[in-house]
């Protein structure tokens, strides 16, 4: 293959992951859809009772769903299986998009001559960004058991991709001077990893505020979706545990190789670029969300509050300073 | 509050009952105050609502130009907004960074972040001594707990609960029946390191930036520079730093290659540039070669020389009025875009009898239309072209206030009027090709465009304390991952006989993090001690034991 089919196959193969991506929508919108038609006491309990059967002796309770046994009555036995079929159709489809959207972001960087890391303009950018949301949600699923998760995070994968090739489309290019370096690789590659993490924990953040406010107000529809999402404290500590996985990553990308690199390229490891001070702004967000999280008063929603603060401020960087700043900064070749 | 209620007592309360004064807390001695305020400022709180200040005050730099970043921007910013300026440069936004409240917020944060860490460290040397706690007399309030029944020794048991134990890395201890083990020690150290290390950053950085200096300098391929002072177009020196640091080294730039995308969709976009220089550090030094790049800079003494820039310098020859060479020279022009669209000046002040100053485009590869005027279609020099505005009088350059090199101060400068106002504009403009002459009217003089030299931007930085940021930045990591990923667990276990001579064995656990699952940690350890393997060698599983545990009562 020549790099144009190579880039040809990359604008189909993005093209088809974003299909799929809809369908997994699709399907984890009817999975809640049945669920609605499950008789309350049933539904209520079952996803609820993710992890952590505390206190109980009541053998090896590692986190399994209660779903896996088939509930007593009959007919709410048969919507749970439903419920069921539908959330793992999703969760499958969602890992094939991911698979797709994986193979356009390689053949993209294939596409172009000669070839190099698919990351050097904002259409890759946000590609690579999406695919790190999508593989760090599938990554995550076997220990956090996010499935629950699923209907947000396909939407979000569908909206930014679509915004991606329709309003950031560029053809497949060799790499501006500014970015040859082996830097582009480690930098990016962590900025990524720690973006997907925080989209991952910022969507965990927006659903403890959601169902938390709804628990307040007594609006919690049994059966409805917020109901059938894990406990409060489960969403809290899956939130938290994606954050702090995030952090580090994120100090490494913007703290360590950003200025590392900079230092060769520019000449100061510290330019008060405003990509640097928005990374920095982030940083420092975060960092307060972490001490929230164990500062009392501040625990609970204000903690998801400031997650969410910190995820507006990742986006702003990410968008905004390309096109509110442009050349301003030194990161304008990120822009086009 | 206690003065007022002290002068009501004086004005009413003669005739009736003194009224009780209202319970007030007694006056803080200057000691407690400080105690007092010392408490808040190393509160969590505090550092939380500090911390939120440092984001927001960061914010207005990105937005405002900065006056060390992008001076020429800081200026434009001044003339466009004649009287916001005064307001912004009272609040010091042209600096934020160097400026007094950020300087404020971060120095607050630091005492902060001293006041915290500090006792936490007396605290954690404690603790780190310390042996696990004793077991608590109901294992079962406990957020996890399990027990089972054995046939074996309560003290067998125990000696394989702390075999167990020690083989997971807890620290353990048997008191009363009962085996505590603790771990994760390492986690507040982690902490600790963390919070150190920002410390150590800061230090790094503030070096740097006091003692350090980063300058740029623009030179024309195929002539050099040396480092001092007087050689830069700009310089921004750190606060503590001394002419006499600069290092001696002298450059000169031989050659310089660009390659620009000739064709597809990002045709015009640059591909690789770089320069081919030599140098000499130090006095009699030898001379080396380097071939400076982009990412690929040159490191002497600790000063970094960085390629950041290129450009067109068109080479002209001005003739005066007299028919004398008054100008003969590379003159540099700053590009505008991507295409290279040029803009700079040409001063002949040698010029006689009247001073001639030509101001406008070059355009490496000529393109024009009606619509846009004149332009650049790539920025590679394949049809290069200077477009300018000729003028002749008084520069003002004998009146000493500075001027910058790229624009003409015009007070005393008449230009020539346009021989067809109509279609041209009232204005004469000329158009050079390479190697063309153009003479001015009225014998004022002539110019002449000889070709095309190319010019490097060069940016000489030095910037001390850089490793030791550097290695503050690693150890937080180090440490924010000891914090954020070390499990600070307890757990216990206790055996205890019963009447029918069994033993019940009793575990729980307890995770100290604050985002804290023990996850199966208890469940784990369960399975370990009911089989032992190896340890106990007459404690081989029998059926009953298989049985589920029993709930706890």
């Amino acid at each position: 293959m020549t790099p144009a089919d190579f880039a040809a196959f990359s604008n189909h193969a993005v093209m088809f992951a974003s299909i799929v991506y809809v369908l997994a929508f699709l399907a984890h919108i009817v999975e809640y859809a049945v669920a609605r038609a499950v008789p309350t006491d049933v539904t209520v309990a079952a996803p609820a009772a993710v992890p952590v059967a505390a206190g109980s002796g009541a053998g090896p309770s590692n986190g399994e769903t209660a779903l896996d046994e088939p509930a007593p009555d009959d007919s709410a036995g048969d919507a749970d299986v439903r419920v069921e079929k539908w959330g793992r159709i999703g969760l499958a489809l969602t890992i094939l998009g991911c698979a797709l959207h994986l193979s356009g972001l390689v053949t993209r960087g294939l596409g172009a001559d000669p070839a190099r890391v698919p990351w050097g303009n904002m259409y890759e950018f946000t590609l690579a960004g999406t695919f790190g949301v999508s593989a760090m949600y599938l990554l995550l699923m076997r220990r956090y058991h996010l499935r629950w998760m699923g209907l947000l995070v396909t939407g979000f994968l569908v909206v930014v991709l679509m915004l991606d090739v329709l309003v950031l489309y560029v053809p497949a290019g060799p790499l501006v001077p500014a970015l040859h370096s082996y830097w582009l690789v480690i930098h990016v590659l962590a900025a990524v990893t720690a973006s997907g993490a925080f989209a991952v924990g910022a969507l965990a953040s927006l659903l403890y505020l959601l169902k938390s406010r709804a628990t307040e107000r007594g609006s919690l529809r049994a059966g409805g979706y917020l109901a059938r999402l894990p406990e409060l404290r489960v969403l809290d500590r899956v939130a938290y545990r994606v954050h702090a996985f995030g952090f580090p990553v994120w100090t490494f990308a913007a703290l360590v190789a950003g200025p590392v690199w900079a230092e060769y390229a520019w000449g100061s490891y510290w330019n008060w670029d405003p990509k640097e001070v928005w990374a920095f702004i982030t940083w420092v967000i975060y960092a307060a969300y972490l001490h929230a999280r164990a500062t009392a008063g501040w625990k609970g929603k204000l903690a998801a509050t400031i997650a969410l603060i910190g995820f507006a401020s990742l986006l702003f960087n990410f968008v905004g300073i390309n096109y509110f700043f442009g050349g301003g900064s030194l990161h304008s070749y990120a822009g086009r | 509050m206690t003065s007022t209620a002290t002068t009501s007592t004086g004005a009413g309360g003669a005739a009736t009952t003194p009224p009780t004064p209202p319970p007030s807390p007694p006056a803080l001695s200057p000691g407690e105050l400080s105690r007092w305020a010392w408490r808040q400022l190393t509160s969590m709180r505090t550092a939380l609502v500090l911390l939120f200040l440092l984001a927001l005050a960061a914010v207005p730099g990105s937005v405002v130009p900065q006056e060390n970043i992008d001076s020429v921007k800081v200026t434009a910013w001044r003339r466009a907004h004649p009287s916001l300026a005064p307001v912004y440069d009272k609040l010091g936004l042209f600096h934020v960074y160097g400026s007094v409240w950020f300087a404020a917020i971060y120095i607050l944060l630091m005492i902060s972040l001293v006041g915290c860490v500090v006792p936490r460290l007396r605290i954690y040397w404690r603790a780190m001594r310390a042996e696990p706690p004793r077991a608590p007399r109901h294992l079962t309030r406990m957020p996890e707990s399990r027990s089972f029944e054995t046939d074996d020794e309560p003290d067998t048991v125990l000696e394989h609960a702390t075999a167990v134990l020690r083989r997971r890395r807890y620290r353990v201890r048997t008191v009363d029946g009962a085996v505590s083990a603790e771990r994760g020690y390492l986690r507040e150290a982690g902490n600790l390191v963390f919070h150190f290390s920002v410390l150590v950053v800061l230090v790094g950085f503030a070096y740097g930036q006091l003692f350090g200096y980063k300058g740029g300098v623009v030179t024309v391929v195929g002539q050099g520079f040396t480092n001092s002072l007087s050689q830069y177009d700009d310089f921004a020196p750190g606060a503590l730093f001394h002419p006499d640091d600069l290092a001696p080294l002298s450059l000169q730039v031989k050659d310089f290659h660009v390659s620009f995308l000739t064709s597809g969709p990002e045709m015009g976009q640059p591909q690789s540039f770089d320069a081919d220089v030599t140098y000499q550090d130090g006095a009699g030094g030898r001379t080396r070669s380097y071939d400076l790049a982009v990412n690929h800079p040159l490191q002497v003494d600790g000063t970094s020389v960085f390629l950041v820039g290129h450009g067109y310098a068109p080479v002209v020859t001005v003739k005066d009025g007299n028919g004398d060479v008054a100008y003969q020279g590379p003159v540099v022009f700053l590009p505008q875009d991507s295409s290279f669209k040029s803009i700079g000046v040409i001063k002949v002040s040698e010029a006689k009898p009247d001073q001639l100053g030509f101001e406008g485009l070059f355009l490496p590869t000529y393109g024009f239309t009606m619509q846009r005027g004149p332009f650049s279609q790539f920025p590679d020099v394949l049809d290069p072209v200077l477009s300018l505005v000729p003028s002749y009088g008084d520069l003002g350059l004998d009146s000493g206030a500075p001027q910058s090199v790229y624009s003409i101060d015009k007070t005393h400068m008449k230009t020539f009027k346009s021989s067809d106002p109509e279609r041209l504009g009232p204005v004469a403009r000329i158009k050079l090709a390479k190697g063309q002459t153009v003479t001015l009217p009225d014998g004022k003089g002539s110019i002449r465009f000889d070709g095309v030299d190319r010019w490097v931007k060069l940016q000489v930085s030095h910037q001390p304390g850089k490793g030791v940021a550097l290695v503050g930045v690693l150890l937080g990591i180090i440490g924010l991952m000891g914090s954020l990923f070390i499990r600070p667990r307890r757990a216990w276990v206790r055996a205890t006989r019963r009447g029918d001579g069994r033993t019940v064995v009793e575990l729980a656990g307890l995770d100290r993090s604050s985002g804290g699952d023990l996850g199966d940690e208890v469940g784990d350890i369960e399975q370990l001690l009911r089989s032992p393997v190896g340890a106990a060698p007459d404690a081989r599983p029998s059926p009953d034991r298989r049985t589920p545990p029993e709930e706890p009562s």
